[in-house]
């Protein structure tokens, strides 16, 4: 096989001891919006991201809508009666903290994106008297019109506009390094964030960053159970990079994590079942709204809540009689009653009445606007949709108002999964923090995807904007603290050891072997004894095949370590499924050892930290965070009062 | 820690995500540079096009297109098995 040169300087050996007040890991939209923050309130400021910030993430090329926006001047419901609602809808398995500031801020951080350059609003008149405008504020909404509660947004101009305030602020960026572990110190008996460590993907310079404050905002775990070796980019929903070492690092610190025993029967995974997201008939998110046929073109009918057919497109855009406001969005699959909206007759039923598969998306039979704003907004601004899918398709000739696209599977996700695929979908665990979005772990915060419970977009800018303002100010009593030299030579013994045997096991066909006894050990049903059994092989997995990893490079490196860490989030889940010793509805968790379902004792939080090598449980009321308005507002005056900055 | 020279070649993978029209690219490397995953490597011959090494590790988000500044040089395509079927309406 034809080798080629190494294009990038080998830095191997080589280390760079850099310091900032507040450090932030992860450059997606919540690393974005913390070093923003941090930066407006007067701190240096260090982000770290792997990939390239101006591109990276989950939203790097786009997002199309931005939920909750909640105190945008259109909307009729208020953050706390939207995020009593989400609490309720998920079982008080809901991050309440995190959900409020999204309802809260949300609309302040898109405000703050139109002043850096992003769009916002449909300046250009483009949908001038679509229902879904108010010709007023040229904001544009999803979902439910009568109540404008979430913004259809440009999301592609989103993340270079970001890039370009970073810059203007004086954030120093560090592109293409991998955050790898965090520092942490003991002070006064109590342990302390002071740091991270990490690597250079293209060089392998050793990296070593020194902070007052550090900020986790790096992605939920991935390529856990779903593997393909042939097209490991796509077998996740969220890009290849983005596999939980945030969580890994956490883990491996001590910080507290929730929910972990959370996992969904796969949703998404078009190296596997699925077809690119948003590029398959469907009428979910992006396509929410849809006219949906079936194989004959007869039209598939939508109902209310009550099971009334609807008897206009518009009408599936409005509450049912008597509702004030539904819930649909990232995380929302089937609602309760009381948030239920519009949705097409059920699958079953449409078989019941002689509905022919297959199922098409046909956007002609809708007026010419909602037409519009499905495919060449919406499908053009979401991520991974302006190329791949609005300007591909069109390129093969497709033409919404002369084809209809077909469906896959039974609904959005445009395939079925086996039970025993898994994935960490529609708000799964993650760290726990107070009300200033810190963990456990004095000097280390939380934001975004790395919370529990997380949500979409919007929540990663709100939450890590106000991280970001929350780590600032911790950090005026903070002092810096060397790292230990031990701590460090252990971080370069545990990176560079790969590179440096001579032949081993490369790292796909460990992420391989970590699938499948997730699959076969921590499935759809869990035992005690099989949970036991994964973690036996998890364990000689760490022994004998980590020392043994090997590569040639440091772009092979950087997924080693990854796998290293999926290794690690892996085990945590093994543990967090021992702790719950009962099953759960809203957890999508069942014990066959265990199959009471949600008993009122096992109605809390678990929470799972390690302290010393050892798996620590513990248990945290539903609802700790108190009444969400009144506890925003006691801690969070000098947002209110200081032009919410 | 010793020295240790690093080696790479492309990873073989049943799809082709990213085509270039040699006629067309200008060899900026603007595509490597947006791209999240790196599955870019730069040619060290200047002027040409970055060869496609991890081509099992793309993502299809197509930043690398969105950067491109010459229209047609690059092209993305998904894996044949997720061509999703469009016919016309009824």
């Amino acid at each position: 096989m034809k080798e080629y040169v190494w294009p990038y300087s080998n830095e191997l050996g080589e280390r760079t001891v850099d310091s900032a007040d507040v450090l932030v890991l992860g450059g997606g939209l919540a690393g974005c919006y913390a070093a923003i923050a941090a930066a407006r309130h007067g701190k240096s400021v260090i982000l770290v991201e792997k990939g390239a910030t101006r591109r990276s993430g989950s939203a790097g090329t786009g997002f199309d809508h931005w939920e909750s926006a909640c105190t945008n001047p259109c909307s009729k419901i208020s953050p706390k009666e939207m995020a009593e609602a989400y609490v309720d809808e998920q079982d008080h398995y809901s991050n309440g903290i995190g959900h409020y500031i999204e309802c809260r801020e949300g609309y302040d951080r898109l405000l703050d994106m139109e002043s850096f350059g992003g769009k916002i609003r449909d300046t250009e008149d483009e949908f001038k008297g679509a229902e879904f405008r108010d010709d007023e504020t040229k904001l544009m909404f999803a979902y439910d019109y009568t109540n404008c509660y979430t913004l259809r947004v440009w999301g592609s101009t989103f993340k270079p506009a970001l890039r370009k305030e970073l810059q203007r602020l004086g954030v120093k960026v560090y592109d293409r390094v991998e955050a790898t572990a965090l520092l942490t110190s003991v002070v006064d008996g109590k342990k302390r964030g002071i740091g991270a460590m990490g690597m250079n993907v293209r060089t392998g310079r050793f990296m070593v960053f020194r902070a007052k404050a550090t900020i986790l905002t790096m992605s939920r775990p991935a390529r856990v159970w779903l593997f393909d070796s042939d097209m490991p980019g796509i077998c996740e929903f969220r890009p290849p990079q983005s596999i939980g070492s945030g969580h890994a690092m956490g883990w491996r610190a001590g910080v507290e994590f929730t929910m972990m025993e959370k996992s969904v029967r796969a949703e998404m995974s078009s190296a596997i079942r699925s077809f690119p997201p948003y590029g398959a008939g469907n009428n979910h998110n992006t396509w929410y709204g849809a006219t949906m046929v079936d194989a004959r073109g007869v039209e598939i009918p939508y109902l209310d809540r009550d099971g009334n057919e609807l008897k206009d497109v518009s009408q599936r855009f409005h509450p049912a009689p008597g509702q004030k406001f539904f819930l649909k969005g990232g995380v929302i699959d089937e609602p309760k009653y009381d948030y239920r909206g519009p949705e097409t007759m059920s699958f079953d039923k449409l078989m019941e009445r002689g509905y022919k598969l297959p199922f098409y998306a046909d956007l002609s039979r809708m007026p010419a606007l909602e037409r519009k704003a499905i495919w060449g907004m919406m499908v053009g601004e979401e991520g991974k949709t302006k190329i791949p899918i609005l300007q591909n398709y069109t390129q093969r000739g497709f033409d919404p108002e002369k084809h209809m696209l077909q469906s896959y599977g039974t609904g959005w996700t445009s395939a079925q999964f086996l039970d025993q695929e898994r994935q960490l979908f529609g708000a799964p665990g993650g760290i726990i923090t107070d009300w200033d979005l810190k963990t456990n772990i004095d000097g280390i915060y939380a934001a975004g995807d790395q919370l529990f419970a997380s949500d979409c977009a919007g929540h990663a800018c709100a939450t890590g904007y106000y991280a970001g303002r929350k780590a600032a100010a911790a950090a005026d009593s903070m002092d810096f603290i060397e790292p230990s030299e031990t701590d460090i030579q252990a971080e370069i013994d545990r990176l560079y050891r790969p590179v440096m045997n001579d032949r081993g096991y490369g790292w796909k066909e460990l992420n391989k072997a970590i699938s499948r006894a997730m699959q076969n050990y921590c499935g759809g049903i869990k035992c005690e004894e099989n949970l036991r059994e994964g973690l036996d092989l998890l364990e000689s997995y760490r022994n004998e095949i980590v020392p043994n990893l090997h590569c040639e490079n440091p772009h092979d490196l950087m997924r080693t370590h990854e796998v290293m860490d999926i290794l690690d989030v892996a085990t945590m889940i093994l543990h967090a499924c021992l702790m719950r010793e009962s099953s759960s509805a809203p957890l999508c968790f069942d014990r066959s050892d265990c199959p009471e379902m949600d008993p009122e004792r096992d109605r809390c939080f678990i929470t799972i930290r390690q302290e010393n090598g050892i798996p620590v449980r513990g248990v945290i009321p539903h609802d700790y965070f108190g009444d969400l308005e009144e506890e925003y507002e006691k801690r969070n005056q000098d947002y209110i009062n200081n032009g919410r900055r | 820690m010793d020295k240790k020279d690093f080696h790479v070649s492309k990873v073989s993978c049943s799809a082709e995500p990213l085509i270039y029209d040699d006629s067309k690219c200008i060899g900026c490397n603007r595509c490597a540079e947006a791209c999240m995953a790196d599955v870019l490597v730069p040619d060290t011959e200047k002027g040409k096009h970055p060869v496609v090494m991890y081509p099992g590790e793309c993502w299809y988000c197509g930043a690398c297109v969105m950067d491109c500044p010459v229209e047609g040089a690059l092209r993305l395509v998904h894996p044949l098995m997720n061509r999703a079927k469009f016919v016309p309406v009824k």
